[in-house]
């Protein structure tokens, strides 16, 4: 390794894919350079990732409010969530939208990208699919919180005119969540079912051909050739599926609020309610760093389980 | 044999048939929102309520886009249903443009840098420090949130251009990542005949690297600006004030300025379609770009 690295050039002419070895020469002027082109990066990972994330680990054992300095309270912020029954509250309304979002997003999602690989690979397909990925939350929650307005929204219209009672759909505590999960659903199905139609494309051919020549129906098919072929990506899209569900806030903050009573007090929603609210900033620290904990353990349980970083392709 | 192929083609043709149907339902399912969007906004306040099911603008009319950009008088806008605040959604949409524009070109060009430096540059502890940087791809924003908010105020940048923007600046894991994988699977031959040329690292990377990476960081702004574009919770964490409210923020604060009972529906359709046709516009002409830049990517 060395011994080549004496005599750059004639090195990297010799063998051109091994040429990273055959620059040791300019190694001193790369770690300087290196460390130019690393140095923004740098003052944004540390400044507002690595301090803010030692800092809000920090300000949870605290007391703060925006005024004054914080004041070291140990865990008691800890055991005080413990027993709110908001927070309790939180989470499950939380876990329920999360599960909600997901079983629907994947379904549908999965459904269309299996009808896009079979039938339609065509390019306007996919572009309108993922349109209403690109607007903002905001606007789709707005859009939505009018077509589904209880007086005179569409969706009621269509509803009342085919002889059934209208619903209140953001108003009434059991419908809230449904409703807010469905809206999320309408978004992100399109991009998702993108995600896993890239994944059935990355399938190869000739798996197919040798299950078709051994005669296997569709169905045998799609559940012992497909499905695990697709696992990774599926494994992709349920942990980022999850986690960003987890973080549901935008929908929520311009619809209900958190309304009709607790009914849609997301976790996160709780958290901003509690630091911009009450200006509480040490409880909802502490509350910020339980929705960290609790992403990093379904993250970690479902990359084990799925194996997600791992194909059967090889 | 070929009976049986042909009534497989056959059965086959009715899959398709299907197939199509509901591609076409999953279409409509999607695009018809964004239309009566649109018919909402053409339509006068006051008659959506008695003309709630056509498919035709309710008694159409301009007033509603007058009226989020400011163009009308109190009276004329109450009489058409607005809620008669004042609201500037030209002052919206430049403050989103700004907030987009400056957030994108530079977290794009610094990762850029980053990533170069993490693909083809030698130096120690490299490797370990980019996987710290995707490390934090797993922080949920709210969690950095908090403490950067305190840390904003602290400085004094409350409701300001700068805190606005600041972390959005310098870095964002997932545009490292996205170049870092460009750039290793970039051929090295035209670098390093331009060493051997004497050319320094610097030149290398503005006048070959940057060119050579245009195509892959014009779809990683192009994903940037959009997710910019649509950012809500810290705008509204920082910049509340009028002078520096972004358009999601804005929308907020024109629903919450609705009177109750009867929101001012026209104008908050016509409001929305402002802060989306910026995207549409964009989606149209690179739509391509990101279509094709989903999977490949695989996250965000």
């Amino acid at each position: 390794m060395t011994t080549i690295t004496k005599d750059p050039p004639a090195a990297a002419h010799k063998m051109p894919q091994r040429s990273n070895r055959g620059r040791r020469r300019a190694k001193l002027r790369d770690v300087r350079i290196a460390l130019l082109f690393i140095l923004p990066a740098m003052i944004g990972l540390v400044a507002f990732c690595l301090v803010p994330t030692i800092r809000g680990v920090y300000l949870s054992f605290t007391e703060y409010s925006i005024l004054g300095e914080p004041k070291w309270v140990g865990v008691d912020n800890y055991t005080a969530i413990f027993k709110d029954e908001l927070f309790w509250n939180a989470m499950a309304v939380t876990i329920q939208y999360v599960a909600i979002n997901i079983v629907f997003q994947i379904v549908i999602a999965l459904g269309l990208a299996l009808l896009m690989h079979r039938v339609a690979k065509s390019a306007f397909v996919r572009g309108a699919l993922l349109l209403p990925f690109l607007v903002a939350n905001v606007i789709v929650a707005l859009l939505w919180f009018w077509m589904l307005d209880y007086q005179i929204g569409i969706v009621n219209e269509i509803i009342s005119w085919l002889g059934l009672p209208r619903v209140a759909f953001f108003g009434s505590e059991q419908w809230a969540i449904p409703t807010i999960a469905f809206v999320n659903v309408w978004r992100h199905m399109g991009y998702t079912a993108l995600l896993i139609f890239a994944g059935l494309q990355a399938i190869p051919h000739h798996v197919y051909e040798v299950a078709s020549l051994d005669g296997a129906s569709p169905t045998r098919t799609f559940w012992s050739i497909t499905m695990p072929l697709l696992r990774p990506v599926l494994a992709l899209v349920l942990v980022v599926t999850v986690i960003g569900s987890f973080q549901v806030f935008d929908t929520v903050a311009v619809t209900t609020g958190g309304g009709p009573v607790n009914a849609t007090r997301v976790i996160q929603m709780y958290i901003y309610q509690k630091a911009f609210g009450e200006s509480d900033f040490g409880y909802a620290s502490a509350l910020s760093v339980i929705l960290f904990v609790i992403l990093a353990l379904v993250a970690f349980i479902q990359m084990k389980f799925l194996k997600g970083n791992e194909s059967d392709l090889d | 044999m070929t009976t049986q192929t042909l009534t497989t083609r056959k059965a086959l043709d009715w899959r398709r048939v299907g197939a199509w149907a509901l591609i076409a339902l999953a279409l409509i399912v999607t695009i018809f929102p964004f239309l009566w969007m649109l018919r909402t906004a053409l339509s006068s306040n006051h008659s959506l309520a008695s003309n709630s099911g056509n498919l035709l603008p309710a008694d159409f009319s301009w007033g509603a886009f007058k009226r989020v950009f400011g163009m009308q008088t109190t009276e004329e806008a109450i009489a058409e249903g607005g809620s008669g605040a004042v609201i500037d959604f030209w002052l919206y949409l430049r403050n989103s443009i700004l907030f987009s524009t400056v957030t994108t070109a530079a977290q794009v060009f610094f990762s850029a840098l980053a990533a170069y430096a993490f693909a083809r540059l030698r130096w120690p502890g490299r490797d370990k420090v980019f996987s710290v940087f995707l490390a934090t791809m797993m922080i949920p924003g709210i969690f950095t949130a908090l403490p950067n908010f305190l840390m904003i105020k602290n400085l004094g940048l409350l409701n300001t251009f700068a805190g606005l923007t600041l972390p959005f600046l310098f870095m964002s894991a997932f545009a490292i990542f996205f170049l870092r994988q460009f750039f290793l699977s970039m051929s090295r031959e035209v670098e390093e005949a331009a060493m051997l040329d004497g050319a320094k690292s610097l030149r290398i990377f503005f006048q070959i690297v940057l060119p050579n990476a245009a195509a892959p960081m014009a779809t990683l702004a192009l994903l940037t600006f959009i997710g910019q574009w649509n950012e809500y919770f810290w705008p509204l964490l920082v910049g509340n004030d009028e002078s520096i409210r972004v358009l999601t923020v804005g929308l907020s604060v024109f629903k919450s300025q609705s009177p109750q009972g009867a929101p001012d529906w026209s104008g908050l359709m016509a409001a929305t379609i402002v802060a989306a046709v910026p995207i549409l516009i964009l989606f149209l002409a690179f739509g391509k770009k990101v279509v094709n830049s989903i999977g490949f990517s695989g996250i965000k």
